[in-house]
C-alpha cells in the first residue's frame, strides 16, 4: 500500500476509534441514567428519593389487580420484578395489552406511604409472538394436565 | 473475483454491468414483496395478545434493519472514498443516504403506529427509539453537509467524515434493548413449531425482508446510474450512449 493511502487509512481509523471511545465514555458516564424506567428492586434499594416524577417498569403481579369505580377506572396492582414489589394506583384508561402477568411501565411518583401514584400506564410487549390457535391449544393442554394432577392427587397418599 | 470488484469501482463498468440487473432485481423483489405481504397480512395467524396489530412487523422489522444496514453501507463507502479515492464509492455514498433515511423513517413511523395500540403511546424516549431517531438525523445531516458546499469534492469529504463518525450509533441501536431497560422489546428468537415465534408467523417476514433489501439496492443502483451519467456527462462513452439513445428515439 502506498504511503498516502496508508496515512489516510490511519486517519479514518483514528476518526472511527476516537468516535467509538468518546461514545463509550459518554454512555458509561450516563450508565443507568439512560434506562427508560426504574425497577422495583432499584426503588427498594432507595435509588428514588422524594416525590419527583419517575417511570417504573415491571410485571403486573398475578392476582394483584383490583378494579374499583363504576367502569373500573380506578385500578390498583402490584408491579414486580420477581425480587421486589411496588404497589401502584392509577385512574384512567388502560392500553389493550395491560393484563396480569404482562410487562408494564408507569409514569408518576412515590407517595409518603410507598405507593406509586401513576399518571399514565404503558404496556410492554415481549419479543414472543404466538398464534391465537396455538395459545388456545396450549391453555387447553395445561388445563387438562391440571385436571389430571387433581384427579391423581386424590388417589395418591 | 477481485477483477470483478475492481471493475465495479469504475463508473463506466458499474453502469454497463448493472444495465441488465435492474429489471431482474426489481421483478424478483416485487414478487417477494407481494408474496410476503399477501401471506403476512392475509394468511399468517393472528397473535394471541395483539390480534392483527402484530402484522406491522412484516414491514417494520425489515425496513428498520435495512435502514441500519444502509448506514453501514454509507459509512463503508465513505471510508473507501476517503482512503482509496474510489469515485464509485463516493457516488454510492451520496445516493444511498436519502434511501436509507426513507427506510429508517418508515421504521419509525410503522413503530409509532404499532406502539399506540400496543403500548398506549406513539412515542417514548427509550434507548431503542431515541437511537433510531438519531440515525435518521445522521442520514439527514450527511445529506445536508454534502449539499452545503459549492464544490462537490469538499462536500463529499465533509459528509464522509460525518458518515464514518456516525456509524458508532448502529451497534448502539442494535444492543440498546440489552444494555438498558427499554419499552421496546428485545430481538425475537426464532423457534420451531409450537414454541414462541413459530415459523408460520416468521416465514412471511423473510419474504418481505429480502424484498425490502432488494428494493433498497434497486433504488441505490438506479440513483447511482443517474449520478454516473451526470458526473461523466463530458466523457466520450456517455456521449456515445446519448447518441445511441437519440437515434433509437
Amino acid at each position: 500500500m502506498n504511503p498516502i493511502r496508508k496515512q489516510k487509512l490511519l486517519i479514518v481509523g483514528v476518526i472511527l476509534g476516537g468516535a467509538a471511545v468518546a461514545t463509550a465514555l459518554l454512555l458509561l458516564a450516563f450508565n443507568k441514567g439512560l434506562n427508560a424506567f426504574f425497577t422495583p428492586t432499584e426503588i427498594a434499594e432507595g435509588k428514588v428519593t422524594g416525590t419527583q416524577n419517575i417511570r417504573i417498569g415491571g410485571m403486573v403481579k398475578k392476582g394483584s389487580l383490583l378494579k374499583e369505580g363504576l367502569q373500573g377506572t380506578r385500578i390498583e396492582f402490584i408491579a414486580t420484578d420477581f425480587n421486589e414489589d411496588v404497589p401502584v394506583v392509577y385512574t384512567g384508561v388502560l392500553p389493550d395489552l395491560f393484563r396480569e402477568g404482562q410487562g408494564v411501565m408507569a409514569d408518576g411518583h412515590m407517595d409518603a406511604k410507598g405507593v406509586f401514584q401513576a399518571d399514565s400506564i404503558l404496556a410492554k410487549h415481549d419479543e414472543n409472538y404466538m398464534s391465537s390457535e396455538v395459545k388456545a391449544a396450549m391453555e387447553a393442554a395445561k388445563n387438562k394436565q391440571a385436571a389430571k394432577t387433581v384427579a391423581n392427587g386424590g388417589a395418591q397418599p | 473475483m477481485w477483477q470483478w470488484l475492481y471493475k465495479l469501482g469504475s463508473p463506466r463498468h458499474f453502469y454497463e454491468m448493472t444495465t441488465g440487473l435492474v429489471p431482474w432485481l426489481t421483478g424478483v423483489s416485487l414478487l417477494l414483496l407481494a408474496a410476503g405481504v399477501v401471506w403476512g397480512l392475509g394468511f399468517a395467524p393472528p397473535d394471541y395478545q395483539m390480534g392483527d396489530n402484530f402484522r406491522i412487523i412484516y414491514i417494520h422489522v425489515p425496513t428498520s434493519m435495512c435502514g441500519m444496514g444502509a448506514y453501514v453501507l454509507l459509512a463503508t463507502m465513505a471510508a473507501m472514498h476517503m482512503i482509496w479515492n474510489i469515485k464509485m464509492a463516493d457516488i454510492v455514498a451520496k445516493v444511498s443516504a436519502p434511501v436509507g433515511a426513507a427506510y429508517i423513517a418508515l421504521g419509525l413511523i410503522t413503530g409509532a403506529l404499532w406502539g399506540k395500540p400496543t403500548w398506549g403511546t406513539y412515542w417514548t424516549w427509550d434507548a431503542r427509539l431515541t437511537s433510531s431517531l438519531i440515525l435518521l438525523f445522521l442520514f439527514l445531516g450527511v445529506m445536508a453537509l454534502r449539499a452545503a458546499y459549492d464544490s462537490e469534492s469538499a462536500g463529499s469529504k465533509a459528509a464522509s467524515v460525518l458518515a464514518i463518525v456516525g456509524v458508532v450509533n448502529v451497534p448502539i441501536i442494535y444492543f440498546s434493548v440489552q444494555w438498558w431497560n427499554t419499552l421496546h422489546q428485545g430481538t425475537s428468537k426464532l423457534g420451531g413449531a409450537g414454541s414462541a415465534n413459530p415459523p408460520e408467523i416468521w416465514i412471511p417476514a423473510f419474504f418481505t425482508g429480502f424484498a425490502v433489501i432488494g428494493l433498497f439496492f434497486v433504488a441505490v443502483i438506479l440513483r447511482s446510474r443517474n449520478e454516473i451519467l451526470y458526473r461523466e456527462r463530458r466523457t466520450q462513452w456517455v456521449q456515445d450512449l446519448l447518441q445511441k439513445e437519440l437515434t433509437h428515439a
